[in-house]
């Protein structure tokens, strides 16, 4: 505990110490190095609770009515440090050298300053036990991000998405709020300790739906999402790797832990974040294909993958209803591990989008192209996040969908009752359905941008990342391989987390890992054979190659005889037949100019995809407020003496109530 | 009827006076001059009231009080008054016969509310509080009907006197670092309120408060 003290000290010390000095250079190298030193320091104590250690606690009081500061570090809240922290150290050396190349003067102190409030405050959310300390950690990381998000404020898109998440966070904020005080107005205090044995009674379930809105709108769940694709792309690349990557997975801590507050849970908390999970699985990655901003996309991929990971925590809760061990440590556990793995390969992403465009000056998937001869090194760290979050082996993300869909399957093979088959079966179906459609908009994404011939100039002129930047990437790319490859060992660590999580004792859970890992162990040797085939037809031609001359030419250009790079697949045409396919429910606009008579000269056509939710679900809802709010615009005119004069006619009313209800 | 009653009444009277001439009155400079007045017998009431509390604290925030609002506020103010050349307060939202109508009714109010409250009395006075809870809404009432920046100055001012007379009526037990920080209060409001007036009309050519609403959203 001490540990993680003196880490959070190093990262807001350092932050403050980047803010106080003028120079560009020494605002980076102080923020960055003491976030990535405060992390590697608190990385320590929180891979120790993680695995197990005996849970500790730090606390004294605090002069304000019903706070503590009461510090809990338990296996739960390790995972989540762990995960937190290590994506921290690596984004934080991303950044320096991306922050660097920002055109104009503008100072980085106030950036890093806030991307270390950032990380501490995430620290006191994840170990808070005290439920306004909770909400103050809460909120500073909203405004901490918030800050970040709004970097480059000069853009008016950046300014507008800097608007949107604020509005979005603060929505979730309030109903945590309501959630926060009732329960502590039923339990009598607002320690988590107090909280633990509470008998709700009939209101547990409408705690719990205020704690899915309003930690589900930091995650990301389809509906409450629309802040993501808003505010990843805006964001610099090293912070929305840090959002993507780990902040949203805060609503997901936030979730688990209330929910382990609130008792054992009914099954329909379960099938509700199934039902969740799918949908904001399945729609999140259609609307990624529909994308044509690299860093959008990967935004929406974090809703699919929020999606994935509350599809194994309702499987998980499912099996806490029915009281099965495995189920329930099967979901859980598939849920949790794609919490770490979404880290690792999301913030991989994020990071090679930043590359590309800090390589070439734009996010636009359609003006990129060939970026992989030019950026080899980027373009292979971002073909290993693609295969990984794809889900496909040997990496991290195949472990953790197979764990989802162990359990998924358990749940038809050993029918309890009908909602647990027909739960598993829609999870079945649905998370292949995601895997599937994840590996389509990776081919277009990878494709588009590094494949093929340059679009335009200023994917012509690509220039490679540097050391500085490569390296963090590199070190996330080497983490996807390693739990790739090591899945029995991961998988079996995973035991005393799942033990707080589910309750069910030790014991149990070490055994079904085990079984878990035998299965990881047979697919694994399954893998290992393809591969070694892989290797030896690809050694094969090497040896067939050797000594024959080799020649290349132009691809088959169906007898056009001057191709151009703008001749290729652009995004939107290798989506477009997926697309199609789900039109009703992505309501892309397609717009086509031209093509009228038999020999037509230009024509062109692009297709644009606007948020479902925000479209339908939003905006009737802020106009309709504004509507009825804009009648009170009567009251404001300026006038001062009128102002005063509202106060004191409000006061004398308050007081003349109070009086006449007074005996 | 002790000599310390006497005293509390006559302040209490002057209190009153004050008042109801700041109502009454559309010269800039008389009002400056009416609320001195008025701040230094409020100024006076901790010494009066609360002879048995210790001394040397009653004396020293009675001396605060006094010099703050019977000398710094009112050259400031009259300074002001030189440098913008505004002498009178030309057409008031209301009338200056209606002010003292509206002053009078504010009192008989005042009256009402303080026996209503049956708030612990001071033994000395029965009038002082109601007179406090008066002055109150006077300087509301004078920040709410004025036009000039300066006037509502003054406003404030009557209004922070009718608290500081409340207050120490109210409750000798009012912390000492209280009472220094709503002096220290009004002071700053004067200070940095006279330096926004000379702004204002170095900009606008006026300090006509119903005019300086451009900013309204």
């Amino acid at each position: 505990m001490h540990l993680i003290l003196v880490s959070a000290g190093v990262i807001l010390l350092g932050g403050l110490a980047a803010l106080s000095v003028r120079s560009r250079r020494w605002a980076s190298l102080l923020g960055a190095g003491s976030a990535a030193a405060g992390s590697l320091i608190g990385l320590v104590p929180a891979l120790r609770a993680a695995l197990g250690a005996p849970p500790e606690s730090f606390g004294f009081g605090w002069p304000l009515p019903g706070a503590a500061l009461s510090l809990e570090l338990d296996p739960l809240a390790g995972f989540f440090l762990a995960v937190t922290l290590a994506l921290s150290a690596v984004t934080a050396v991303y950044g320096v050298r991306y922050l660097q190349s920002t055109p104009g003067e503008r100072s980085l102190g106030p950036a890093w300053f806030c991307f270390n409030l950032l990380v501490a405050s995430m620290m006191l959310v994840l170990l808070a036990g005290n439920g306004i300390l909770f909400l103050l950690g809460w909120e500073t990381m909203a405004l901490a991000s918030f800050f970040l998000v709004a970097f480059e404020s000069e853009k008016a898109s950046t300014r507008d998405a800097g608007w949107v998440y604020l509005v979005a966070t603060h929505l979730g904020g309030a109903f945590l709020l309501a959630l926060f005080v009732l329960f502590a107005r039923a339990a009598g205090s607002f320690e988590f300790e107090a909280w633990m044995g509470t008998t709700l009674g009939a209101s547990t379930g409408s705690f719990f739906i205020l704690a899915v809105i309003g930690f589900g709108t930091k995650a990301g769940f389809m509906p409450l999402h629309v802040w993501l694709p808003e505010a990843h792309p805006a964001a610099p690349s090293h912070v929305s790797a840090l959002m993507s990557g780990v902040m949203i997975k805060t609503g997901i801590y936030g979730l688990l832990r209330m929910s382990s507050l609130l008792g054992p849970p009914p099954a329909w908390w379960g099938g509700l974040l199934i039902g969740i999970g799918l949908s904001s699985g399945v729609l999140g990655v259609l609307f990624a294909l529909a994308q044509h901003d690299l860093k959008r996309l990967l935004a929406y991929h974090s809703v699919e993958n929020i999606g994935i990971i509350a599809l194994g925590l309702g499987l998980g809760l499912l099996g806490m209803s029915s009281g099965s061990c495995t189920l329930a440590a099967l979901g859980f556990g598939g849920g949790l591990l794609h919490v770490l793995n979404h880290a690792l390969f999301k913030g991989l992403l994020f990071l090679g989008a930043g590359s590309v465009l800090h390589g070439t000056g734009t996010r636009r998937i359609d003006d990129l192209g060939g970026l992989l001869k030019r950026m080899p090194w980027t373009g292979g760290a971002f073909l290993v996040g693609s295969a990984a979050i794809s889900g496909l082996p040997p990496l991290n993300g195949f472990i953790s969908e197979l764990l989802i869909f162990c359990a998924a399957i358990f749940c038809v093979l050993h029918p309890s009752s009908p909602g647990i088959v027909t739960a598993g079966i829609a999870a079945v179906a649905g998370l292949a359905l995601i895997g599937g459609l994840a590996a389509a908009c990776f081919a277009k994404a990878f494709g588009v941008v590094f494949l093929g011939e340059p679009r335009t100039e200023a994917a012509r002129g690509a220039h490679e990342a540097g050391p500085a930047m490569l390296i963090p990437m590199g070190a996330l790319a080497a983490s996807c391989f390693l739990i790739g490859a090591l899945p029995v060992t991961v998988v079996r660590a995973l035991g005393p987390l799942l033990n707080q999580v589910s309750g069910f004792p030790l014991p149990d859970i070490d055994r079904v890992l085990a079984e878990a890992a035998g299965i990881m162990a047979g697919v694994g040797s399954v893998i290992g054979i393809v591969l070694a085939a892989a290797a030896a037809a690809a050694g094969l031609r090497a040896w067939l190659q050797a000594g024959r001359s080799r020649e290349t030419a132009e691809t088959w250009d169906c007898g056009y005889a001057r191709p151009t790079a703008r001749m290729q697949y652009t995004a939107s045409s290798f989506a477009q037949p997926l697309i199609s396919l789900f039109s009703p429910l992505l309501r892309t606009r397609e717009r086509l100019h031209g093509r009228e008579g038999f020999f037509p000269k230009t024509a062109d056509w692009s297709t644009e995809t606007r948020d479902a939710s925000r479209e339908m679900l939003f905006e009737p809802l802020f106009n309709g407020a504004r509507q009825v709010l804009g009648r009170m615009r009567g009251f404001q005119h300026g006038q001062m003496q009128i102002y005063v004069l509202y106060v004191v006619v409000t006061l004398l009313l308050l007081l003349a109530v109070s009086l006449r209800a007074a005996p | 009827m002790n000599p310390a009653t006497n005293l509390i009444d006559t302040v209490t009277a002057i209190l009153l006076i004050t008042n109801l001439m700041l109502l009454g009155s559309g010269y800039l400079t008389s009002c400056i001059r009416y609320a001195a007045l008025q701040g230094l017998a409020v100024g006076l009431l901790p010494l009066l009231l609360h002879a048995q509390g210790s001394w040397g604290r009653a004396a020293a925030l009675a001396a605060a009080g006094m010099i703050l609002k019977g000398v710094v506020f009112p050259i400031v103010l009259t300074r002001i008054l030189r440098d913008i050349n505004v002498r009178r307060e030309v057409e008031p939202f209301v009338g200056y016969g209606t002010s003292v109508m509206a002053g009078v009714g504010m009192l008989a109010f005042s009256m009402w509310l303080t026996r209503r409250l049956s708030l612990s009395a001071v033994p000395e006075s029965a009038l002082i509080m109601p007179a406090g809870f008066a002055t109150v809404l006077i300087g509301l009432f004078l920040i709410v009907s004025r036009r000039k920046a300066v006037t509502q100055v003054l406003g404030y001012i009557v209004m922070e006197n009718g608290i500081y007379a409340f207050g120490t009526a109210l409750a000798g037990g009012v912390p000492l670092l209280v009472e220094l920080g709503v002096l220290l209060d009004a002071f700053v409001a004067v200070f940095i309120m006279s330096i926004a007036i000379y702004h204002i009309s170095r900009e606008f050519d006026h300090i006509d408060v119903d005019q300086l609403d451009r900013l309204q959203g």
